[in-house]
């Protein structure tokens, strides 16, 4: 399987105060994986280091076998960050200009977008179910539609690694859940691998098939479906793995239409 | 009917007025949604200290207003990567020298007219110089707006994003910077450099009322800022002693206020 991400002993600090220490996971393609931690465990900026934003001196990152202070195709690597839902604000353009912002680059100067330019970001706002809204101002659009919004906003450019920031902060339960399953959909026929940093402990159990545990500066791998049992029982199983489960709320798992269990 | 035509001062004004009705709002647009209208009142003041400082040493003012206002600029972008996420004070430190400086110079400026001509702007003042500086001013901001358009949007839209997308940030950023520089400076001469900065905001802020998709809003900017500019202009020829950049900003705060006015209204109404 090809590797994606490879991340070998990468330590980083800020200021002196170790964050990251002697890190190492690697991710594959078609892996759609979850990554949890406490606040301050460092999840944010070890999204900041795969994306190339902070420079770091020990260790390795490697995203599609090239190291990430030389690669240049970012496009393969579609980002939403974790305040992409303010930041549609009260901005004056409709869903359609702000999706085709992002095929700028494709585009030559002088020229006006294409059809198949436009054909592109109306596939992308299908795949996320946002076709109806693509006239619609950014900022009359609820919390959820325009997380999806920027979902495809990155979608449009084919990347082949999604890494969102909790892109379910601010959005209420239901539309949380529907935009959880719209993430599975994409991995599952799109193939697209996905990386995710989400404080949901539920639901890193049961949508990603893997979930990475940010602790003390170093990464664990659970077993999502042992993470699932785990928050079901925690009372009678202490937890073993990770000090998340012990101060995770009560959970009790979603079931597909997103009504509680 | 359009009489005043045939006075050459107010030919020139016309002219003058009509391209920065197209130029300012280009500007304006892009400094409004970087949440960075803080920009256009730092640079207009540190062109009253170029305006200054030609005076006292007999230079063209407007040319050493661009001058001084590209410097800021560059100053401007340089203090801001000292203090990341706190961007308004390179803001703050500059706007503070911009006024220091023009404060300690104008004391010197024998011609305190003129200087006041830039403060608060005049139609009489314009010179043959200001017309064909306007003119290529006008072409160089148009072109590169059309030409940086979408990377423009995306980048006031989303910095990092923009990034991601393989767009040069730092690059475009330093041009935009040299152009709203260059046009606070020229459009101080017509409007008054302490107008210049509420008409880069006011024709946006109407715009955003009715806009229903950013390229609309653009246009209607450019709309908005015509109808102050050539309105403030013929209210500033027919009454006496008007200063037209005052008349001018007046009308588009009053426009604006009634927008909001109407649409509340029509809330209430509905």
């Amino acid at each position: 399987m090809q590797k994606i991400i490879e991340v070998s002993q990468l330590t980083f600090g800020y200021s002196g105060t170790p964050v990251l220490e002697n890190l190492n996971f690697t991710i594959f393609s078609g892996d759609c994986v979850g990554l949890i931690g406490a606040n301050g465990a460092g999840k944010s900026t070890l999204l900041k280091l795969l994306l190339g934003e902070v420079p770091f001196s020990y260790g390795k990152i490697e995203i599609f076998g090239e190291h990430v202070k030389s690669f240049r195709q970012w496009w393969k690597v579609g980002y939403v960050p974790q305040n992409s839902i303010t930041l549609g604000g009260n901005f004056p353009a409709t869903a359609e200009e702000v999706v085709m912002g992002s095929l700028s680059r494709q585009i030559r100067r002088w020229c006006f977008f294409q059809k198949e330019h436009k054909e592109r970001v109306r596939e992308a706002l299908e795949m996320v179910g946002m076709q109806e809204c693509a006239q619609q101002l950014i900022g009359t659009l609820s919390g959820g539609q325009r997380q999806r919004v920027m979902l495809a906003r990155v979608l449009v450019n084919r990347p082949e690694i999604l890494l969102l920031d909790e892109p379910a902060s601010g959005i209420d339960d239901r539309s949380t859940h529907s935009f959880y399953r719209l993430l599975e959909k994409l991995n599952r026929e799109e193939g697209i691998t996905i990386l995710m940093i989400t404080h949901d402990l539920r639901e890193a159990a049961e949508h990603f098939s893997r979930v990475l545990c940010l602790e003390e500066g170093s990464v664990m791998e659970l077993d999502p479906s042992q993470l699932a049992d785990e928050l079901r029982h925690r009372h009678k199983h202490p937890c073993r793995h990770c000090h998340l489960i012990e101060h995770a709320p009560d959970c009790d798992l979603l079931t597909e239409d997103g009504v509680m269990e | 009917m359009i009489y005043f035509l045939q006075y050459p001062f107010m030919q020139r004004a016309v002219l003058v007025g009509i391209l920065l009705a197209i130029i300012i709002p280009c500007v304006g647009i892009i400094i409004v949604l970087k949440r960075l209208s803080l920009m256009g009142d730092t640079l207009s003041h540190t062109s009253l200290a170029g305006v200054a400082m030609g005076l006292l040493l007999g230079w063209e003012p407007t040319l050493c207003a661009v001058l001084y206002c590209v410097a800021a600029a560059l100053s401007i972008e340089w203090i801001r990567r000292m203090f990341p996420q706190y961007e308004d004070i390179s803001l703050a430190i500059m706007m503070s020298l911009g006024i220091g400086l023009a404060g300690v110079l104008s004391g010197y400026v024998r011609s305190v007219g003129s200087f006041n001509d830039y403060l608060f702007g005049s139609i009489v003042a314009i010179s043959d110089l200001d017309v064909y500086l306007v003119i290529g001013i006008t072409v160089a901001v148009v072109l590169t707006f059309f030409l940086l358009y979408r990377e423009l949007f995306v980048i006031s839209f989303d910095e990092k994003g923009a990034r991601l997308a393989g767009i040069s940030v730092g690059r475009i950023n330093f041009i935009f910077t040299i152009l709203t520089a260059v046009t606070v400076a020229v459009a101080a001469r017509t409007v008054g450099a302490l107008i210049v900065s509420s008409m880069l905001v006011i024709p946006v802020a109407c715009a955003m009322q009715f806009g229903k998709s950013y390229k609309q809003t653009v246009f209607f900017s450019i709309f908005f800022a015509f109808c102050f500019m050539i309105t403030g202009l013929l209210l500033s020829f027919n009454i006496h002693d008007l200063k037209p950049g005052g008349a001018i900003v007046l009308i588009g705060v009053v426009v604006l206020l009634m927008i909001f006015a109407v649409k509340s209204l029509m809330r209430r109404f509905r």
